[in-house]
């Protein structure tokens, strides 16, 4: 007969067929960020190098460029030779902020078909998309190793605050992923205005200028972008060699929270509402 | 050349003795289960509860996608909705291993209904109560990504199904077996027609016995061999009075063939629920009239 490949049926079913509850969203988050890595990846020569090269070729021509421009102000936490470590520390950081942001905004959009389909945790896309950028941000930190090898800047004791710094920092990308795919799916020209904010938003941070070049009220004012907080404090762990204050972390940590609890909130107010609009 | 030939006689072979096999279903639709099979379902305790379930769509919110348009309206005084009602009163109850199916013409509701089941769509009136898992059959585009191969997407759709790693580790072999595409495991999906895809879908959700098993028209894309094959397998299914089949088609035959029970749904209203012939029967002399 033609069916003799037919299936084998599994009696004993539940336990261990099924995952539940969180595990279930934990396993669909672990293969959707393999497979956004593999098809990053795929077909490209280099690979995964590529997370570390980009950077290090990024920081290379704005050292170039901007060495000379900067040669007026000067920053009296780091010696000037330096400035192409403070340049890698804030395009890195910011640039995590960016792909999360960025891709988890439409995460929620581009799931529409298996969304429509399947019931499963829709917080999972937009929260994948930041882990996603982590996974990169992580690739991207061996640059700033080399670099820093490189300058011949020492490891020091600072380096346990990492961990909090990546913490902070993916609790804020979370939770900004999370209100903006529920934005996006109601209002799409958010993503259109998101790029606009992204500019604007570089160019408000001290990534490749000193902030004693910005005027007074523009200081003022950088207490309150949580990038150039975030920025600040992996710089002071890596570059400026000192141990990030308390009032540091309870900003950071703040921060983070306070976008995590908002994007949470509004998600889950209007996740039931998606189906009519995707 | 031989070998050619013979294949051929092969093919001829089996789908002469498939042919026999349909003819002999058509001829009595009942013998496809089990004596009696029908009657003992009903007696089972209903694993998916329809209760009075209305579903109704604001036509209006649905097009405001931009935010011009929405201050627009919102300062015109136009926000205002014009209700459409896709379901309406729609009641019914499956029993645990039954084969139930959901007709309908075009637009009716049917895929809305599944929304409401699956439990993405929240209905506006009524209630639905599910126990059990559910195994939809996830379709192209939906839960495979093409640049993937066909083994990274069967851990793909796994995990969105809801199964464990070592699950999907231990019946990997019968899956690639099933939809028969052994030579074509590492190949990216992109290079796939929409019949090879539409196998793996089915292998997947199949592969286990989950309580709820929901078909749709993706089986319509396979070819009549696999078609059959999956038929074959529902059957099997159904037989085993563990799965629950919630099956929804254009295609009038295959239900007949398959369903114990039909719910017909047209323009958003139960126009009747009864037993697969009586509703075919009604449901076909609309074709004719």
């Amino acid at each position: 007969m033609a069916f003799k490949k037919g299936l084998t049926t599994h009696k004993s079913v539940s336990s261990s067929t099924w995952n539940t509850g969180v595990k279930r969203d934990w396993f669909i988050l672990k293969e959707l960020v393999t497979k956004d890595f593999k098809l990053k990846y795929r077909r490209s020569i280099l690979g995964v190098a590529w997370s570390v090269l980009n950077p290090l070729l990024m920081m290379i021509v704005m050292a170039i460029v901007f060495t000379h421009m900067m040669r007026g102000g000067s920053s009296d936490k780091f010696p000037a030779i330096l400035f192409p470590v403070y340049l890698i520390i804030g395009n890195v950081t910011f640039a995590f902020m960016n792909d999360s942001t960025s891709q988890g905004m439409t995460s929620i959009i581009s799931a529409a078909p298996l969304l429509k389909k399947v019931k499963i945790e829709r917080a999972v896309f937009p929260v994948e998309k930041a882990v996603f950028a982590l996974v990169n941000f992580a690739f991207s930190c061996i640059a700033i190793v080399i670099v820093m090898i490189f300058f011949q800047v020492p490891p020091t004791l600072n380096f346990i605050f990492i961990p909090f710094f990546l913490l902070y920092l993916t609790l804020f990308c979370i939770g900004l992923s999370l209100f903006l795919s529920t934005l996006a799916v109601f209002f799409r020209d958010i993503i259109h205005l998101w790029s606009v904010v992204i500019i604007a938003w570089t160019y408000l941070t001290p990534i490749f200028y000193y902030p004693s070049l910005l005027p007074d009220w523009l200081q003022n004012l950088e207490k309150f972008n949580p990038m150039y907080q975030f920025i600040e404090y992996f710089r002071s762990i890596l570059l400026y060699q000192t141990t990030p204050s308390l009032k540091a972390n309870l900003i950071c940590l703040a921060c983070g929270l306070a976008s995590l609890g908002i994007g949470y909130l509004v998600f889950k107010k209007n996740e039931r509402k998606f189906i009519l609009f995707i | 050349m031989e070998l050619i030939k013979k294949n051929k006689a092969e093919n001829t072979n089996e789908t002469s003795e498939t042919n026999a096999d349909k003819s002999k279903v058509n001829k009595k639709p009942m013998s496809f289960y089990e004596e009696g099979h029908a009657e003992k379902v009903q007696s089972e305790p209903s694993i998916i509860d329809v209760n009075n379930v209305g579903v109704v769509f604001n036509i209006a919110s649905e097009q405001l996608n931009s935010l011009k348009e929405y201050f627009i309206s919102l300062m015109h005084h136009e926000l205002y909705f014009k209700p459409f009602n896709a379901l309406k009163n729609i009641n019914f109850q499956v029993h645990k291993g039954e084969a139930f199916g959901l007709v309908g013409t075009n637009g009716s509701g049917k895929s809305t209904m599944l929304k409401c089941i699956a439990g993405v769509l929240e209905p506006s009136q009524g209630t639905i109560k599910v126990n059990g898992s559910i195994a939809p059959l996830i379709e192209l585009g939906a839960g495979f990504d093409m640049e993937l191969t066909a083994k990274e997407n069967i851990y793909l759709n796994g995990a969105l199904l809801g199964y464990k790693k070592e699950f999907i580790d231990e019946h990997l072999q019968e899956i690639i077996d099933f939809a028969e595409l052994q030579d074509f495991m590492e190949m990216p999906l992109k290079n796939y027609s929409s019949g090879m895809v539409a196998r793996i879908a089915f292998a997947i959700a199949t592969i286990t016995e989950p309580d709820i098993l929901i078909v749709d028209e993706t089986l319509s894309v396979g070819d009549f061999l696999f078609q059959e094959k999956c038929e074959k397998r529902i059957q099997e299914l159904v037989n085993s009075n563990n799965v629950t089949v919630l099956l929804v088609s254009h295609s009038i035959d295959l239900v007949e063939r398959i369903c114990d029970r039909i719910c017909w749904i047209e323009k958003g209203e139960q126009r009747m629920l009864g037993p697969c012939q009586e509703v075919c029967d009604a449901y076909k002399s609309l074709q004719t009239s």
